[in-house]
């Protein structure tokens, strides 16, 4: 039943994280990986909500597993950051993977620390 | 065409390997033949399936090595570190090595691989532990992941190459 539910929120978070990474790839022009920087933020802010709402109000772990482990976690991604961050410094855009790394980890704990003081304020 | 994946920047950006189409964001906007709509969800139920697997793979490797609230979280470590290595390797033999595959790359690269690593998990376990005061704790994962993380990368990049006769070290897009 649990890997029914990490497969299932699998199945959407990957598309998902697909679809936004391509749209916000369209929006600029630059070697800079916007897209995967996206959702990443955007996944770590949601991860926290869902974490807080558990601890705070009470979700249920079916809806943790669905949402966290199964949606969260493929629709973010590690490897492909770390693929990009790799790819840049090959290229020689040393600045470009630096200020990825650094802002992947440092507004990505932001936007997870955001997601779990909102879902604090919501109880 | 068959190896033309529209708009597919799911991986990485423009520096990419000689039969990658680099002109596909300027041919948004022409007209082709092919249905469109069918030529997307293909690709997306590909990318859905490969999500779903990798996702299960990471939550079986988190149950294998299951953190404390306040202990190091191997399971998204060791996911994280073997997945970049994974990507590392396949993306030579994507990009450089194998024939052109319209499937392969949203497969395996953005969905199983996709799936299997994961940001947020990562993010919110530095966050719960710093939470919790394990300050040292949080503070090897965050770099002993990034670390680990883009020299699995790197070891993945070279060593595909080397099995593959490729030089190892390459500098520009190989354009």
């Amino acid at each position: 039943m649990t890997l029914l539910l990490v497969f299932l929120g699998g199945i959407v978070g990957a598309p998902a994280r697909y679809l936004i990474d391509r749209l916000v790839q369209r929006l600029h022009d630059s070697v800079f990986p916007w897209g995967t920087l996206s959702v990443n933020l955007c996944g770590s802010l949601v991860l926290g909500l869902v974490l807080g709402a558990r601890d705070h109000l009470g979700l249920p772990q079916e809806m943790v597993t669905l949402l966290g482990a199964g949606f969260c976690g493929a629709f973010t991604t590690f490897s492909t950051f770390g693929f990009e961050t790799v790819r840049l410094l090959e290229e020689g855009s040393v600045l470009e993977a630096g200020l990825n790394t650094l802002g992947s980890l440092v507004l990505g704990l932001l936007a997870a620390a955001a997601g779990f003081a909102l879902a604090a304020l919501l109880v | 065409m068959i190896g033309h994946l529209p708009g597919d920047r799911g991986e990485t950006d423009p520096p990419a390997g000689p039969d990658v189409d680099l002109s596909r964001e300027r041919d948004v906007f022409r007209r082709t033949a092919a249905p469109a709509r069918r030529r997307t969800w293909d690709i997306l139920a590909v990318i859905a399936l490969g999500g779903g697997i990798g996702s299960v793979a990471r939550y079986l490797v988190g149950e294998a090595f299951p953190a404390p609230p306040a202990g190091f979280p191997w399971g998204t470590f060791l996911a994280n570190v073997t997945g970049c290595f994974a990507l590392g390797l396949l993306m030579v033999f994507i990009l450089d090595v194998w024939p052109p595959s319209r499937y392969l790359r949203p497969f395996l690269g953005i969905g199983v691989l996709g799936g299997y690593t994961t940001f947020s998990t990562f993010t919110t376990e530095i966050v719960a532990r710093s939470a919790r005061g394990a300050w040292p704790i949080a503070g090897v994962y965050a770099a002993g992941s990034l670390v680990a993380g883009l020299a699995a990368v790197w070891c993945g990049i070279v060593l595909a190459r080397a099995v593959a006769g490729l030089p190892v070290r390459r500098r520009g897009s190989g354009a």
